[in-house]
């Protein structure tokens, strides 16, 4: 099998490949949007638990 | 009287024989335990993801009718399993927040939300671009379809109502009986092309002792659907330890460890 034939997948390759397409995107955009938001509660967390140790 | 009638509702108490339980489930516990099981959810999500694609792109052959179109059902029923099994968790979750009062579960119960969502818009689209071709739509008001989209809907109404209460507690309380309320679509997605007369086609590994696909085309299915799971469970990790330190601002366990940092 060629690898213009594996693209082509019998004619349906715009279909098949543009679902890996999007499932990849929304596989990487879950984990990207996670670990955004943990770094941002991390960031907000620690400036908050500084001034508590700063004041007491 | 009263106030001691009130003291003991206030707080449940728990056989010693549920104390780990309960253990586990505080706050810095689950925190940390989140933080050192991720990696072991999501490096083995991943290469089990690359070992199911090579076998559902190249290794498996083109099925007989649908030709290569076939191979899209190795991201769609993966992403449709998910839709579900992330809003069982979900509710399960919101469930036991709900009757043990645990805080951990409400976390694990609101960072499921976002995640499912995702997993049925996948679903959703994906399945329209499987429908073109074989069916010769993109939508259709059949009862598979509905049901999904219904489940979109659910985890969207869920996520609103959260997010019309300033108080925690209450956003917990509403959106725990709207996730457990929202758990009877559940089946009927799952069963609606068995019950009704559906245009969607059957399972295909509802009946693992027979099932309807050659062995060659089920493997890298089994396998991307146990990667979607570990994917999901590693994304969770991450989603809960946020929840965490949203939830537990103030506490002397967090404003100790993070200031030791």
């Amino acid at each position: 099998m060629s690898l213009s034939e594996f693209l082509q997948m019998s004619g349906y390759g715009a279909y098949v490949w543009s679902c890996y397409g999007l499932t990849l995107a929304v596989l990487i955009g879950i984990e990207w949007a996670g670990r955004r938001r943990l770094r941002e509660e991390l960031t907000r967390a620690t400036r908050r638990a500084q001034m508590a140790e700063g004041k007491s | 009287m009263t106030s001691e009638a009130r003291i003991t509702g206030e707080e449940p108490k728990s056989g010693t024989r549920w104390l780990w339980f309960f253990k586990l489930a505080s706050p810095p516990h689950a925190y940390r335990l989140a933080g050192l099981l991720r990696p072991w959810f999501f490096w083995p999500a991943v290469a089990l993801m690359l070992i199911a694609a090579y076998g559902g792109l190249l290794l498996a052959p083109p099925d007989y009718q649908q030709k290569d179109a076939f191979r899209i059902i190795y991201v769609h029923a993966p992403a449709a399993a998910l839709s579900l099994m992330v809003y069982v968790v979900m509710a399960v979750a919101a469930a036991i927040g709900v009757i043990w009062r645990i805080k951990l579960a409400h976390a694990v119960a609101a960072s499921c939300a976002p995640i499912g969502t995702w997993f049925t818009v996948l679903t959703l689209v994906t399945g329209s671009i499987y429908g073109k071709p074989m069916w010769g739509t993109w939508w259709e008001w059949d009862p598979r379809l509905t049901s999904e989209l219904i489940m979109l809907f659910l985890y969207l109404g869920y996520m609103a109502l959260r997010a019309s209460f300033d108080d925690t507690q209450r956003a917990d309380r509403a959106s725990a009986i709207l996730a457990i309320v929202g758990v009877v679509n559940v089946p009927i997605v799952k069963y609606s092309v068995v019950w009704w007369n559906s245009l969607h086609q059957g399972p295909s590994i509802s009946k693992l002792d027979a099932p309807s696909i050659d062995s060659s085309m089920l493997w890298p299915l089994l396998i991307m659907m146990l990667a979607f799971v570990l994917y999901f469970v590693a994304v969770l990790c991450n989603r809960v330890r946020s929840e965490i330190l949203k939830r537990e601002r103030n506490t002397a366990w967090l404003t100790e460890r993070l200031a030791r940092s």
